[in-house]
């Protein structure tokens, strides 16, 4: 009965932890906020969601088909691609755009690269930064939330639109709960720390990140003040755009963004700091996605120049 | 005290925490490996139909850095032979057939020490080899090189792998001897101070130890927290020193000797009796052994027979491992026997014997987190498939103490400490002349 024993090089047991589990705690993570964007922008918007994660996973399916490579669809990463994509476009989106950034998500600027693991960029935010180049008026056409006064009127302005060209900005329990104009999952900083809070409990992201990122954005806009020194408004600014979802969902990205604690740190405030550069000094009314793919691009270079200090590598012998 | 960085937390499974030694007695045969101990193999003293008694020594070096074996058992030597063991290199081994009747070979007797080299003398002939699982030979441990100076003994009762409780039962059985032996240490080496390192996990065996050394101001007993790879040489030094161990530097160095609880107990029952190292107490587990429990087991015993004196097996063993699950290394045979440095005995059954398959890394950075050593393994795993020794070289691949932290964490299921011990292995057999 036991002539035959298995053979294998230490460690013979493994933690529980899985590819698949991450991504599905992840999915978790951003439920809140895909209910928050059905809720305040309609089932038009649930309808951009299934397109975009349907679109994505079964692009995953057919690039590794045709690519020859394994079938990766169980470790749920295209399905978490194509839901962060869907909650980084306008809730209102032709349902072929929305299909086309799926394409370059998970086709050009994941599989191209090699797969998981291997693309230099955020899959979602890269998508979408070529969506709203190639397709800028419907990339910038924001539904109004449930409640607003123009009842479906699809010229809504963003909060950071308004502080841009003018107009009575949104209060801040509308921005807080996610009442507002905006991309369909971006809106609602409660939902999203609901499920950053999540991530945190979970261990799958780290708090550095995300905090150091709002943090660094809420102290800049707050110095760099229109008025002059100190006289920003640093809870609009953390409250207004993609920074939530940003900072949570999308800096955290552990393909592009660095290994070691301290090159989290000096990639979250290089993220917060291009988001004020961009919101602030330029005729952009938005930054976070422009920041966080900037910084990504810089990773390795942090990565290189961030290595953990290794042990006995110091003084004593 | 000093918290290394990292390390993992896997389930403790001390299920035999509460298990007394139970003595196996004597198995039907015993084969005797002359290598038992890193250093140079012994050669046989005896040959086919001489017969032994138990004590008697069967194999010498006239090497240093080696230990001597001796017979666990009274009988008849019935084969002097080459046998692969589990480091799937021929050695050289003596098999005994055991009389039953255990007689103690006469020229048994305490060893007169008087002297730090008659200690030391005394510890080479007693065939002591770290117990904990590396097994160096004490007498080596004991005589720094020169130019060192050795301010601390280090005694390690950190057991941070999971399941394994022999360390624990010596603690608790076997206090006062573990407490002589150090006593024996300190005086014949003239170093000042021991530190007794234990993880926090087991309170009883920090209770009894600190008792029993309340009254000896040059041992003291310190808790640390309970966290994989505590009892590690580097990571424990520099708990209860602050000093760092460099790659490919002795404790010595640091002014250190680290030596395992059971260990230093052994050198005390050796001054005592003279009888040399011929048993060892194996916790036995594993989910698929019957009786889990510690066993104490002449050495040379085949791994078989003490399974089975453990009640068998309660569903097929895929894999047996000898050690604990993090370091331990699977055995290819139940016929292999047990050794000095022998710890541990794992049958697993089928569920926990599989390989979860591998997928990409997705650069979770868990295993940078988890690397005791500081060292990036994600990146050594990728140099080595990529045959960039060098360049692997160059970021610390030698470093690496193989804790397998790194594949623990992995959700990825990499085999990243097993690309860093063929990135060793190359890079050692091209640097050596």
């Amino acid at each position: 009965m036991e002539n035959r024993l298995s053979m294998s090089s230490s460690p013979h047991i493994r933690s529980d932890a899985s590819t698949s589990k991450i991504m599905l705690d992840v999915l978790i993570a951003l439920l809140p906020a895909s209910l928050a964007g059905v809720y305040f922008f309609g089932l038009d918007a649930a309808l951009t969601i299934i397109v975009c994660v349907v679109s994505s996973v079964a692009f995953e399916y057919l690039a590794r088909r045709i690519l020859k490579r394994s079938n990766t669809l169980s470790d749920l990463s295209a399905a978490v691609t194509g839901l962060l994509l869907a909650l980084n476009l306008p809730p209102a989106i032709p349902k072929w755009m929305a299909v086309v950034g799926s394409f370059f998500a998970i086709v050009v600027i994941k599989q191209l690269f090699g797969g998981i693991g291997q693309n230099f960029i955020n899959p979602a935010l890269g998508a979408r930064v070529i969506l709203l180049v190639a397709y800028g008026t419907k990339m910038t056409q924001w539904t109004a939330p449930r409640g607003f006064s123009g009842t479906d009127a699809i010229a809504s302005a963003t909060p950071l639109g308004v502080l841009k060209e003018g107009g009575e900005l949104p209060g801040y329990l509308d921005m807080f709960l996610g009442n507002v104009g905006g991309s369909l999952g971006e809106t609602s900083a409660l939902a999203l720390i609901i499920g950053g809070l999540y991530l945190l409990i979970r261990k799958v992201i780290s708090w550095e990140i995300p905090v150091i990122y709002i943090g660094t954005v809420a102290l800049l806009s707050w110095i760099l003040g229109p008025e002059g020194f100190m006289t920003g408004d640093p809870l609009f600014h953390i409250l207004a755009g993609g920074l939530m979802i940003g900072a949570i969902f999308m800096a955290t990205d552990y393909t592009t963004s660095p290994m070691t604690r301290k090159g989290a740190i000096i990639y979250a405030i290089g993220c917060g700091l291009l988001t004020i550069i961009f919101r602030l000094y330029t005729n952009m009314p938005e930054g976070v996605s422009y920041a966080i793919l900037l910084m990504n691009t810089a990773v390795p270079l942090i990565d290189r120049h961030t290595k953990p200090k290794r042990f006995g590598g110091g003084a004593h012998v | 005290m000093k918290l290394f960085k990292g390390g993992v937390h896997p389930p403790q499974q001390k299920n035999t925490t509460e298990m007394k030694t139970v003595a196996m007695g004597v198995p039907s045969v015993v084969v005797i490996p002359m290598v038992q101990h890193l250093g140079a193999p012994c050669q046989p003293k005896v040959k086919r139909g001489d017969t032994v008694k138990v004590g008697q020594l069967i194999g010498d070096s006239e090497a240093y850095v080696s230990a001597p074996v001796h017979s666990s058992v009274s009988g008849t030597v019935t084969r002097v032979d080459n046998v692969v063991l589990s480091g799937n290199q021929p050695v050289m081994c003596v098999e005994i057939k055991p009389d039953g009747l255990q007689e103690v070979f006469e020229e048994i007797k305490p060893p007169a020490v008087d002297s730090r080299e008659s200690f030391l003398s005394a510890i080479r002939a007693s065939g002591l080899t770290g117990l904990g699982g590396a097994g160096f030979p004490a007498h080596v441990k004991l005589n720094p090189p020169k130019g060192t100076k050795v301010d601390t003994l280090i005694i390690n009762g950190a057991e941070c792998e999971p399941y394994i409780t022999s360390d624990y039962r010596e603690c608790i059985e076997n206090t006062d001897g573990i407490v002589e032996g150090i006593l024996h240490v300190l005086k014949w080496t003239g170093i000042e101070k021991a530190m007794i390192g234990i993880e926090d996990n087991k309170p009883e065996a920090i209770k009894a130890l600190s008792q029993a050394v309340s009254d000896i101001p040059s041992i003291t007993v310190h808790s640390l927290p309970a966290r994989y790879p505590q009892g590690a040489e580097k990571t424990l030094i520099y708990a209860l020193t602050g000093r760092e161990v460099s790659s490919g530097k002795l404790p010595a160095d640091v002014g250190c000797i680290v030596m395992n609880v059971t260990t230093a107990s052994f050198v005390a029952s050796y001054l005592k009796t003279g009888m040399p190292l011929i048993k060892k107490r194996v916790t036995i587990d594993g989910s698929a052994v019957k009786n889990p429990q510690n066993v104490e087991v002449l050495i040379g015993t085949p791994l078989r027979e003490v399974f089975e004196f453990c009640g068998g097996f309660k569903s097929n063993p895929e894999k047996v491992v000898m050690g604990g699950p993090m370091m331990g290394v699977s055995q290819f045979s139940l016929d292999l026997p047990v050794l000095k440095h022998t710890n541990a005995l794992l049958a697993l059954d089928e569920t926990q014997s599989r390989i979860p398959e591998g997928s990409a890394c997705i650069r979770c950075a868990r295993c940078v987190r988890a690397c005791p050593m500081g060292l990036l393994p994600f990146e050594l795993d990728r140099l080595v498939d990529a045959k960039k020794y060098e360049e692997a070289q160059k970021i610390h691949i030698m470093d690496c103490i193989e804790c397998g932290c790194c594949v623990y964490a992995c959700p990825a299921k990499r085999l990243m400490v097993q690309s860093i011990r063929i990135g060793k292995d190359y890079i050692r057999r091209n640097t050596k002349k």
